[in-house]
């Protein structure tokens, strides 16, 4: 005797199948006997792919998920085709009509549904038997007897313009013969469309040759013992010889009400996805209904069967099912179409952003409240679905740009790009890995970008490639993406979300990077977390923070950017690019003293001097005597000018003058990401000013452009304009004023390019240039204190912050 | 090939307080450059480069007993060597912190440390 629970399953579907494999997974081969009941005689099947059967374009075989085999495979006893026809709750068995009797522990009901068919006379023959002709679409076996009945038929009609309907009308005209949809509604798939989508999928149908009849209920099925034609409830009738019926489903809910399980519209469940009326009994499907939602779509069924499954073999005692939110992506006939959430706006907040081109045959409609995605439908072009599912799921924040939400401008799509990209394509470029690696990491159970990106170190360079990365993590895994959690911390060390960190940071007084660790992770010091909790710890406390060298990057604890020979690059810094024939001297002679291996030019419109060893340092800076130019900081770096109003003909405005104010003024100020600056003295923009984290280009009239989020690395972003002013104190004022609200609420790392398609450029406006939270004397107070609080860090030459800070080797001494 | 055999195997390297908390720095001992890291949870030695592409894994930044390389990230687990992230261990070596402070490293020369 086998010390396993016995686990039986109703129903062999793909709910019943797929929780089998969910479970199977978890290690329950090892804690049940599993016996399967499937009233079909198949093994288990995607019905999503019937319709292709019954077109032809797939064979029955090739839609098969679990053929006989798995089910020996992997000690699963299937009895089909096989009915259970009872549940014993008291005994704990079931009955099937094969005779058998079968105990069990834990009892898994994935019965499904079966068409629903509406009440309507002549679906009988005069015998009582099924009149010939009239089908339903659910089974292999209903796509086999369509197909045979089809090609004896001179004219169809399916009465149902939903999904299903509109796949078996599909079907039918491959076997020539005519066909007409029938629907009650106004327009064709009402569920999934609003009017003008369904009107513009209603004229693809009607150019692919399929008759539409809207708004028409039917009374009567015509013909004594075969179909004739079809009797309407406003007297008009339609001649035809086959009729399909597809207009909804019923939950089998019987087996359930009959043994005294709590049943609505269908069996409820709790979050477990047990019947509320007995532990031992779990539901899973179309059966099931949760918090009063009953689910016909396998997305759903999925994430049920996931939580079901670690909760029955233990994994998880707190799984718990919380509703699913309904995203579609199909293909009715050829035409792509997805829908998620709401079909019309509902509330004066609701925007609502169209896009049509009916020739085409393309709609595309977003419904959007306070910045979240709450309903999309897509027609004929499918491109942005993906972000659109994901940000509809995750309710994040959309960009402020609505058009980007609608189309690719410019570039490929991603599904086209993904399904043509060969296995050997380099997706991340600073480390080398292929899509292929990518995809076998996916394959190999890594489902979460992170844990790819760790094992493959895809995106891990320059971090440009992350969004390709993720793409190809996506459509690798199928859309069964994990989020991994840490990704909404701060710092992947401490479990908290910025908000939450800052909350404890200030209430339990934590001013260093070991006292956070200490307090808030349990004491486990994380190397990842150290740079980001400094940069938010000095940001909060300013003067107070108390600063430990070892939570810096070496950059940052010598002043310099290391390279790859571990000698270090020196920027002096040259403010607004303007220098002195002294200066340049003196870099100069520096430059032949240490013998520096390369003088280079940098794209700030400074010099670096390249190859200075960690020991020489402070005697380099000593001799230049000009201060830090800060190139290796997460900080204000430079500000690039053009000639502007001195010298050059089309000059508007003083450039070089606002530059050399705005360079003297912020150098130094750290910020979650570095900040590149630029002034331009005309919008011919020779400095690039448009393109600059934050960006200053005089216009006619003696006033300034003031962009911000702009960016020309790894990301290419043309800025937006922040606001118009008209002298260079205010733009200092308002450029102070932003780097303050950004170094406050960005995340670490990130750019003001990423930080303002966040956040959004009305919410930055109307709070840096019009004040509508009144902060605006406390940002300005605050950058004026940093500015103020500003020391060069190359006068740690002079005394050291730490002790052997610039040497590498220390002496070993004799014993 | 000769058999190496070291002059001596205990190297005191001085006070701990050469090497800021939390951080690590380099010793040459015979041919051979050693990163003595001054942890929070106690001192550890290791090989001075990173086997991915030679960085200073002294200016590394430290967490736990973890380091990660100032280059690529590449991490190690500084008590065994292993590799976190990125592939081939570090060389580790035994040290301890004395009485009074001093790191003590035990070295018994490069063909015993490498015959593991």
């Amino acid at each position: 005797m086998s010390d396993k629970q016995k686990l039986v399953v109703i129903g062999n579907g793909m709910a019943g199948a797929r929780t089998v494999e969910e479970i199977l997974a978890r290690g329950g081969g090892e804690q049940f006997d599993i016996t399967m009941f499937g009233d079909e005689p198949y093994g288990n099947y995607n019905r999503i792919l019937l319709s292709n059967v019954l077109n032809g374009t797939q064979d029955p075989a090739d839609i098969f998920l679990n053929p006989l085999e798995w089910y020996t495979e992997n000690d699963v006893t299937l009895h089909a085709p096989a009915r259970v026809t009872q549940i014993d709750r008291a005994r704990k068995e079931v009955r099937s009509n094969d005779g058998q009797v079968t105990p069990y522990d834990k009892l898994l009901i994935a019965t499904g549904s079966r068409p629903f068919v509406p009440p309507m006379e002549g679906l009988q023959g005069p015998e009582g038997e099924d009149k010939h002709g009239v089908f339903v679409f659910r089974t292999i076996d209903d796509c086999h007897k369509i197909a045979g009945y089809a090609n004896k038929c001179r004219k169809a009609a399916v009465i149902g313009g939903g999904l299903l309907g509109l796949e078996a009308a599909r079907g039918l005209l491959n076997y020539g013969v005519e066909v007409h949809v029938i629907h009650l509604a106004p327009w064709l798939m009402n569920n999934q469309l609003d009017a003008q989508g369904g009107k513009i999928l209603t004229s693809i149908m009607q150019k692919m040759g399929v008759h539409v009849h809207l708004e028409k209920a039917t009374a009567a099925v015509l013909g004594d013992d075969s179909v004739t034609g079809l009797q309407f409830k406003d007297g008009a009738t339609l001649d035809c010889d086959m009729v399909i019926i597809s207009t909804g489903i019923t939950p089998n809910n019987e087996l359930a009400r009959d043994c005294g399980l709590t049943v609505e519209r269908a069996i409820v469940t709790d979050n477990q996805m047990r019947s509320v009326d007995d532990p031992n009994i779990y539901v899973v499907g179309e059966c099931a209904q949760h918090r009063g939602r009953v689910y016909g779509l396998v997305a759903p069924l999925w994430e049920q069967g996931q939580a079901l499954a670690d909760h029955i073999t233990g994994r998880n005692e707190n799984a718990a099912y919380h509703g699913s939110k309904i995203a579609t992506k199909l293909k009715v006939m050829g035409v792509e179409l997805a829908s998620m959430g709401v079909t019309e706006a509902s509330d004066e907040r609701d925007e609502v952003v169209i896009f049509s081109e009916p020739k085409r045959g393309t709609y595309k409609k977003l419904i959007i409240r306070d910045g979240i995605l709450i309903g999309a439908m897509m027609l004929g072009d499918l491109n942005k679905v993906a972000y659109l599912m994901q940000a509809f799921d995750r309710g994040t924040p959309l960009p402020e740009e609505r058009l980007s939400l609608l189309f690719d401008i410019g570039a490929p799509s991603v599904e086209a790009t993904m399904l043509e990209m060969p296995d050997t394509a380099q997706i991340c470029n600073c480390n080398g890995v292929s899509k292929g690696q990518i995809r076998k990491c996916v394959e190999g159970g890594k489902r979460s970008l992170k844990m790819v990106m760790e094992a493959t170190r895809a995106g891990m360079g320059c971090g440009s490639c992350k969004k390709l990365v993720s793409e190809v993590v996506e459509w690798a895994a199928e859309g069964q993406v994990e989020e991994d959690p840490s990704i909404h911390y701060y710092v992947p060390g401490v479990a908290l979300i910025k908000s939450e960190l800052v909350e404890a940071i200030m209430a339990q007084g934590l001013k260093s990077v070991s006292s956070v660790f200490e307090t808030l992770a349990h004491g486990v010091e994380d190397a990842g977390s150290k740079m980001g909790l400094a940069s938010l710890l000095k940001s909060l406390w300013g003067a107070e923070y108390e600063d430990e060298r070892d939570a810096r990057y070496i950059n940052d604890r010598v002043h310099a950017n290391i390279q790859k020979d571990k000698t270090f690059s020196v920027i002096p810094r040259i403010y607004g690019g303007v220098t002195t024939a002294d200066d340049l001297i003196k870099i100069g002679q520096v430059a032949k003293k240490y013998d520096v291996p390369m003088v280079k030019f940098t794209g700030g419109q400074r010099i670096d001097l390249l190859g200075i060893t960690k020991e020489n340092l402070p005697k380099v800076w000593k001799d230049l005597g000009m201060p830090s130019g800060h190139a290796y900081a997460k900080s204000f770096r430079t500000c690039k000018t053009c000639v502007g109003t001195d010298f050059c003909r089309y000059g508007v405005g003083d450039s070089t003058g606002l530059g050399i104010k705005i360079e003297k003024r912020f150098q130094g100020i750290e910020s979650p990401g570095k900040m590149k600056l630029a002034t331009a003295g005309c919008p011919r923009n020779c400095s690039e000013a448009m393109v600059k984290d934050l960006g200053a280009v005089a216009v006619e009239g003696g006033n300034w452009e003031i962009y911000i989020g702009g960016a020309a690395g790894a990301h290419i972003r043309k800025g937006d304009i922040l606001c118009i002013v008209d002298s260079h104190d205010a733009v200092l004022q308002i450029m102070g004023r932003f780097m303050q609200y950004y170094i406050e609420n960005a995340k670490y790392l990130e750019r003001t390019y990423g930080f303002v398609e966040r956040v959004g450029m009305d919410k930055i406006r109307s709070i840096v240039v019009d004040d509508s939270e009144g902060i605006a004397a406390r940002l300005d107070a605050s950058i004026q204190a940093s500015v103020d609080a500003y020391v060069d860090p190359w006068l740690e030459a002079d005394t050291p912050a730490t002790a052997n800070q610039f040497i590498s080797t220390l002496p070993v001494l004799q014993a | 090939m000769p058999i190496m055999t070291p002059e001596k195997t205990q190297y005191s390297l001085g006070s701990v307080a050469q090497i800021p908390l939390g951080e690590g720095r380099n010793f040459q001992i015979g041919g051979t450059e050693i990163a003595v890291f001054h942890t929070r949870q106690g001192v550890f030695a290791t090989q001075a480069e990173c086997p991915h592409r030679h960085g200073p894994l002294a200016d590394g930044l430290v967490g736990g007993t973890q380091v990660t390389c100032p280059f690529h990230a590449w991490k190690f687990d500084l008590t065994t060597g292993e590799p976190l992230m990125g592939q081939c261990a570090l060389q580790t070596y035994p040290v301890r912190l004395t009485d009074s402070g001093d790191i003590e490293l035990t070295f018994l020369g490069e063909a015993a440390h490498f015959v593991s």
